[in-house]
């Protein structure tokens, strides 16, 4: 089943029109992934876990760009970008190799990167997004390996402040930048295309996204009747959803005043969530890429074929085999796959309790009551869901108590058993809610004889007042029919 | 062909300050260099295998390990030739 994740044919919902693009939006993003689950960084033994660490703490000769010293490229970071190029389904090419692209800013120590520039490790791929019009191709052109600069804190905005202070611990750690061809065609697809890049990464258990300055990216993106804007400093899929749609409509002003829009670089300022023009004398890019004297050429084509056989299965294959293997809907594999955590989370679920009500308590119920609190699936126990469905599953709960469960599992913690318990969750037998309903009809003429004469609504006030003497614990439904039962 | 301008921004380009004299004198130089290449364009190399890099060598790696090859230095150490610094960062002008 895992032979060939990559080419299946995912089941995405075709959309019902096609997407028209009035605007002629066009988007492109380069994404800079750090590939942050190696131990060390890509030219030196120097380590990764620096993110709680003092500022200059994990640097050494080579990341610093000291006369003399010398890179040498660590194998596992190697492996790792030919993995991910096989998953977005990248040639892996015969020769790959290394350059220095030339520029003075203060976060490269040397005056230049080590990049990559006409044989990029992979090239040539695409990814399926679920797009404005259903199933959507984005074309990869390539994804290359680079050390990542480090890190400037400015004292204020980019545009204010005096001075900038550096943190090189950053410096040298391995870089992928994938390239996307210019085919998303809105903001909103754009952040769909970097969810799904970011999902894979994980999947392939490369990249850990939660650390800070993971995944930057730029974006390039024009509208019809200009010229395309580049826009850097891209943090979060948010980010870069709020600069794309702000600078749709910078472009859209501009051009609607009869002006044009320019080839430019422009900042993304996270904060105020606009873009700024960044001008400067070096506008007209000129990197003089020369071939890396210090580092040889790579042949690893030849790794491809074993890499693959280890690559896991990614999201869409796993969303095709939640469909077949538990039966549940397309829209809810979608969401179990669309984090490698949620999908583990429901597969141990489903192994032990009915995978169909599972995947409805897990995408319906538990994944909202997390977003809504800001939370990821870490925050809840398997168990605790295992129980939940059981409670339902045997009818000792209602539907409402088993999200009040699930609240109050969040909110407060405990064990499910615990707060049926207190919350005196337990279904009341059924005598219980019959003596209630008479006693409703007894005390409510009027709302009795109103639905007497027509008024359907009437019915609901009976069914809150049977609520109401359960202490909550009756279902609705069940309430509603034997109140209809009793009325004749 | 190089001209005054040429070196201007080449110079720019690698944070050289050059007199109006230096320019003078190294136009022409480079302009020689330049036509170096010329005589080499003239060399026949039809079916010549491109030299994509100097050495010979290819698959040199490293393992993922700690502190091999380089250790790493100390805080310390690695500010100690800065002309500036604060709370342990070194300190640059800003760029814009
Ligand atoms: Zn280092």
């Amino acid at each position: 089943m895992f032979d060939e994740p990559n080419k299946t044919n995912p089941p995405f919902s075709k959309g019902s029109s096609k997407y028209e693009n009035p605007d002629g939006v066009k988007i492109g993003l380069e994404v800079h992934v750090q590939l942050n689950k190696l131990k060390t960084k890509v030219f030196c033994g120097c380590t990764t876990d620096y993110h709680n660490d003092p500022p200059n703490s994990h640097v050494c000769p080579v990341c610093l760009g000291l006369p003399g010293a010398l890179p040498v490229i660590n194998k596992k970071a190697v492996e790792a970008a030919i993995k991910v190029g096989l998953a977005l389904n990248c040639k892996v090419e015969e020769h790959t190799q290394f350059y220095r692209k030339n520029y003075y800013y203060p976060d490269l120590p040397k005056g230049f990167q080590i990049t990559q520039y006409d044989f990029p490790i992979s090239s040539q791929g695409y990814v399926m997004i679920e797009g404005e019009d259903g199933e959507h191709r984005i074309g990869i052109t390539r994804a290359h390996m680079e050390e990542d600069p480090g890190r400037l804190v400015h004292e204020g905005t980019i545009d204010k402040s005096k001075y900038t202070l550096i943190d090189y611990n950053r410096s040298g750690m391995a870089l992928l930048e994938v390239v996307s061809d210019p085919d998303m065609r809105s903001p909103k697809e754009a952040r769909r295309y970097l969810d799904k890049l970011r999902n894979i990464l994980e999947y392939l258990d490369v990249f850990d996204g939660n650390l800070e300055g993971a995944l930057r990216v730029d974006a390039n993106i024009s509208i019809m009747g200009g010229q395309r804007a580049e826009i850097k400093n891209i943090s979060s899929h948010k980010g870069a959803e709020r600069a794309l749609l702000y600078e749709i409509v910078r472009q859209k002003n501009v051009l609607r005043r009869g002006g044009v829009v320019v080839l430019e670089t422009r900042h993304f300022d996270e904060a105020r969530e606009i873009t700024l023009s960044m001008r400067s004398k070096e506008e007209a890019h000129d990197y003089r890429y020369f071939p890396e004297p210090d580092l040889v050429p790579l042949k690893i084509s030849g790794w491809a074929p074993a890499i693959k056989e280890t690559l896991p299965e990614l999201p869409d294959a796993r969303r095709m085999r939640f469909v077949e293997q538990y039966g549940i809907a397309d829209d809810h594999a979608k969401a179990l796959t669309s984090e490698l955590k949620l999908a583990v989370f429901y597969e141990e679920v489903a192994k032990k309790a009915d995978p169909k009500m599972a995947a409805v308590w897990i995408c319906d119920v538990l994944k909202g009551e997390l977003n809504y609190r800001d939370l990821t699936i870490d925050a809840f126990r398997k168990e605790h869901m295992l129980s939940v469905i059981e409670l339902l599953a045997s009818k000792k709960i209602t539907e409402d108590g088993a999200v009040d469960i699930i609240r109050t599992l969040l909110d407060k913690g405990g064990s499910p058993e615990e707060i049926v318990a207190q919350k005196g969750l337990v279904v009341v037998e059924g005598d219980i809610v019959s003596t209630a309903a008479e006693e409703a009809i007894k005390e409510n003429p009027q709302a009795v004889a109103d639905y007497k004469a027509g008024k359907e609504k009437a019915l609901n006030s009976l069914v809150g007042a049977v609520m109401k003497k359960t202490k909550g614990r009756a279902d609705a439904r069940a309430a509603r029919e034997v109140l209809l039962g009793k009325l004749g | 062909m190089i001209t005054k301008k040429d070196l201007e921004h080449m110079a720019w380009l690698s944070r050289l300050e050059l007199s109006g004299e230096d320019t003078e004198k190294y136009t022409p130089k480079l302009n020689s260099v330049l036509d170096y290449f010329g005589e080499l364009d003239k060399v026949d190399t039809e079916g010549v295998e491109p030299t994509y890099h100097v050495l010979q060598l290819s698959n040199v790696f490293r393992d993922d390990e700690p502190s091999q090859p380089t250790k790493p230095l100390s805080q310390e150490e690695a500010l100690s030739n800065a002309p500036r610094k604060q709370d342990g960062f070194f300190k640059a002008p800003r760029m814009m």
